[in-house]
């Protein structure tokens, strides 16, 4: 295969696309597993949710997609808060987080999975809008609008919530409460309704990366899986509680495995981002811009 | 009882299983009861890490594959090589593979430890289908010879008396680690790891031995599968019934003894087994889902746990009353 | 005769904040050390960097004759030395008798002149160290639920159990009322009669001058005194590092 310039500049284009989308779908789990210590495995369960939603609205009265993500998201915002009261009423309160909340995360992943295929059966769903069908040129470069629209979109939702999470009260609260809980608790707010409207918030992300996850390629239930080792080696290679860190990271991940599909193939591609993740939690566990 | 006791009484067991099969009609029995052996051991191996040790492995489908994968490669190389020399290849190919994965994650906070298992197999299972000598994503068949051996009618039945010995032989190792002190020292290590490693226990070469003895138990599972199943692919073999079995069957039998996974295997097994065929697999996997999650967060010592709460009840009681 | 202990120059350093910088601190066999200093001057990172649960990043730490800065924390319980935690952590799910058997299962038995004991003989001898404590019938509860002087005690008991000739005590009495702190001395001067040294670090000032020999202090990661009891208190220094200027 001859190796053009025009293809590394494609294999960068749709790496650097990719990787915004990739930000988004972590973004969640910054919040769940790097600031609030919550091990969310399902979190890609949460995701492929969102996927479905946004399938089901869409095929029923042709919303477009990422007008669904916005409209649901208060909706999945709810499901984590109550997500997260089972999971504090079982585990956290009685300080057996580790192996059991492992399980229970891991049993809703499944639960979830089997759900969706009892419903949904397994063939593969894909929305359709405007756009998806579009791709425009710019030279030499490929830009097809089903990753363009939602990597803008992804952008848009990673620089808000960094804002959010850095200037608004409740937002410095959630990185607050991962540092010193007592600390809180002596300025009058509740460190556990603060986890609860976190964790509420990171699967409210999870399920809008869904919307975009559809538009971008079609979705099946068991795939959530496969997306497990790209959002925590995203969270992992971004420091574990930094959504800078974690849109580096994800940039990181989105070239590397662009460049092993255009390159390898795409069979070797989950290799890439769960051999990455091996590397990053072998290596450095607190990121690259941990703390 | 003492371990040679023991070890006795389960290969009696298991002799006395293999002559009542002899009377069953039904080939089907034979079938199911492979795959509800085969649980039984990956359950218990899942335990020896994750019960004992406190550290939850989910490759468990990787090691699994290693086992299978192993006796495939050595039938492609040598169509008549014995099953036993593919059981011991197996064994201790997923027991490097333990030993492995053990050094590259063990050093890593058990949270961090899990997902690498999870990487780790994901990685392994993307080697794996990428490799042709063993059929890749196309597959390999491996055929059982023609003559079945000790003289069964069916290799099905020849089967069957292999996971039998095989099950007793991971359960018996399984009581003989949990008695030892060994056992004693991985107990300390899933209480409280830094305590342990100041009271003396070498944690980092307990929790090697642990992944390691683990990891050879699922690779033993698994090197009967080939001829199980003649047709060996890698969907079905990494599959996520194995992660998700491996860790529910432990969780609600009751991970702190190998009387744990053995019940939690029997019973769950069953009740698979009776599920797929009156309804279907995907409810099957519904149903040990929602069980795992219910275990989990109101009875999570399991069904070994409840009888034990039972019994010191009725202890407190009997105390009382005099 | 070199010490039972030998810290020189010890640097620890956590990312751009350095806790000890440059600390020496030796010991005599059965001699009683008070280490005494406020919070966030390094004393648990010293008792970690000793005990290997830290690595140190300069200096050199010999116990025993051995240089001991570079093996794992096990290795050097192993060797004899051993530490209780400020917050106790049992083995929950293990009864009290069984916290005992681990420490003397793969420390006591490990060490060097010391009869190995099977695993019944170590119940036994965790039951004989019950009875000292005063923990017998609790035996068989689960550590998990114990009080918390109990739970002290069995901290202590623990390390006890694997047999040091060097035993770390971190602020076993923090919290503890009054005759409660005096059961734990009355622990810690049985390891007095049994020849172990020991470092005790504590705030609670009775205690420290009753049972210890030698005064240290640690104020910001640099040992300031060191000496008599009575003549470290007196030294202004130590005075206004508690108190202030």
């Amino acid at each position: 295969m001859e190796i053009s310039s025009s293809l590394i500049l494609n294999a960068i284009v749709s790496g650097i696309l990719l990787g915004g989308f990739y930000a988004a779908m972590a973004a969640g789990v910054s919040i769940s597993f790097g600031m609030l210590d919550v091990t969310n495995i399902a979190h890609p369960a949460f995701i492929i949710l969102g996927s479905y939603v946004a399938y089901i609205v869409n095929s029923w009265w042709g919303w477009d997609p990422i007008v669904i993500a916005i409209v649901c998201s208060p909706l999945f915002f709810l499901l984590g808060m109550g997500l997260y009261r089972i999971y504090y009423y079982a585990f956290e309160r009685k300080g057996q987080q580790s192996l059991r909340s492992l399980a229970f995360f891991f049993g809703i992943l499944f639960i979830t999975e089997v759900v969706l295929i009892l419903i949904f059966g397994v063939d593969y769903r894909l929305v359709k809008s405007v756009y998806t069908e579009t791709t425009w040129q710019l030279g030499e470069v490929d830009l097809p609008l089903r990753l363009v629209v939602p990597f803008i979109f992804s952008m848009i939702m990673i620089f808000g919530l960094n804002m959010f999470l850095s200037r608004t009260f409740f937002g410095r609260a959630v990185l607050a409460v991962a540092q010193d809980q007592f600390a809180l608790r002596l300025m009058g707010v509740n460190p556990v309704k603060i986890k609860e409207l976190g964790f509420g918030l990171s699967i409210a992300i999870a399920g809008i990366a869904g919307s975009f996850l559809i538009v971008i390629q079609p979705v099946q239930p068991s795939i959530g899986r496969d997306y497990i080792g790209l959002v925590f080696a995203i969270c992992v290679l971004g420091g574990m509680g930094s959504i800078k860190g974690a849109l580096i990271g994800a940039m990181i991940l989105g070239l590397a495995e662009s460049f092993t599909s255009t390159f390898f193939g795409p069979s070797w591609a989950p290799a890439v981002s769960f051999g990455l993740l091996l590397l990053a939690v072998a290596f450095k566990p607190s990121g690259l811009l941990g703390r | 009882m003492s371990n040679k006791a023991f070890i006795v009484a389960a290969y009696a067991f298991a002799a006395v299983l293999v002559a009542v099969s002899q009377f069953v009609p039904n080939d089907y029995f034979f079938s199911a009861a492979y795959t509800v052996l085969l649980f039984v051991i990956l359950s218990t191996a899942w335990n020896i890490l994750g019960g004992y040790t406190g550290y939850v492995n989910f490759g468990t489908p990787a090691f699994f594959a290693m086992g299978a994968y192993t006796t495939v490669a050595l039938f492609k190389l040598s169509p008549t090589l014995p099953l036993w020399v593919m059981i011991i290849g197996g064994t201790l190919i997923a027991g490097l593979t333990g030993l492995g994965m053990g050094a590259l994650t063990l050093r890593l906070r058990g949270v961090f430890f899990s997902i690498a298992t999870l990487a780790l197999s994901v990685v392994l299972l993307t080697f794996v289908v990428n490799w042709d000598y063993a059929g890749g994503a196309r597959g390999a068949y491996v055929i059982p010879p023609r003559e079945v051996p000790l003289g069964f009618h069916r290799y099905i039945q020849f089967l069957y008396l292999v996971m039998v010995f095989l099950s007793a032989t991971a359960v018996i190792i399984a009581r003989m680690i949990e008695t030892s002190t060994m056992g004693r020292g991985l107990e300390a290590i899933r209480d409280d790891e830094l305590a342990a490693e100041c009271c003396g226990v070498p944690t980092l070469k307990l929790k090697l031995m642990s992944t390691t003895i683990s990891g050879a138990l699922m690779g033993m599972a698994g090197t009967t599968y080939p001829y199980f199943v003649s047709y060996v692919e890698p969907a079905s073999t990494f599959n996520l019934s194995y992660a998700v079995n491996s860790i529910a069957m432990p969780l609600i039998g009751g991970m702190t003894t190998w009387l744990g996974p053995l019940i939690g295997a029997l019973l769950l097994g069953s009740v698979q087994q009776v599920v797929q065929v009156t309804i279907s697999s995907a409810w099957n996997l519904l149903i040990v889902g929602v069980l795992l999650v219910l275990f989990v967060t109101l009875a999570p010592e399991g069904i070994m746990g409840l009888w034990f709460n039972w019994r010191k009840k009725q202890k407190l009681k009997a105390g009382g009353s005099k | 005769m070199s010490d039972l202990l030998e810290v020189k120059g010890v640097v620890k350093r956590f990312g751009g904040f350095t806790a000890l910088d440059g600390v020496d601190l030796n010991l005599k066999v059965g001699e009683r050390l008070g280490l005494l200093g406020p919070n966030g001057s390094g004393k648990s990172t010293l008792v970690n960097c000793i005990c290997g649960t830290l690595l140190n990043d300069e200096g050199s730490i010999r116990f025993d004759g051995r240089e001991v800065s570079k093996l794992p924390a096990h290795k050097r319980i192993r060797a004899g030395l051993s530490r209780s935690f400020q917050l106790p952590k049992p083995f929950a799910s293990m009864s009290v008798v069984d916290n005992l058997c681990v420490p003397i299962l793969y420390a006591a038995n490990h060490r060097v002149g010391i009869r190995k004991c099977t695993p019944s003989e170590a119940t036994d001898e965790a039951m004989v160290i019950l009875k000292q404590i005063g923990l017998a019938a609790k035996a068989q509860e689960m550590s998990g639920g114990l009080t918390q002087v109990d739970m002290r005690k069995l901290e202590l008991a623990r390390a006890m159990a694997a047999k040091p000739k060097l035993l770390i005590s971190d602020e076993a009495m923090a919290g503890l009322s009054n005759s409660e702190v005096d059961e734990i001395l009355t622990l810690l001067f049985t390891m007095k009669e049994q020849g172990i040294a020991v470092i005790m670090i504590e705030h609670i000032m009775r205690a420290v001058m009753r049972f210890s020999e030698r005064v240290a202090v640690l104020v910001a990661g640099k040992k300031i005194a060191d000496g008599e009891p009575e003549a470290v208190m007196r030294n202004p220094e130590v005075e206004r590092a508690y108190l202030g200027e």
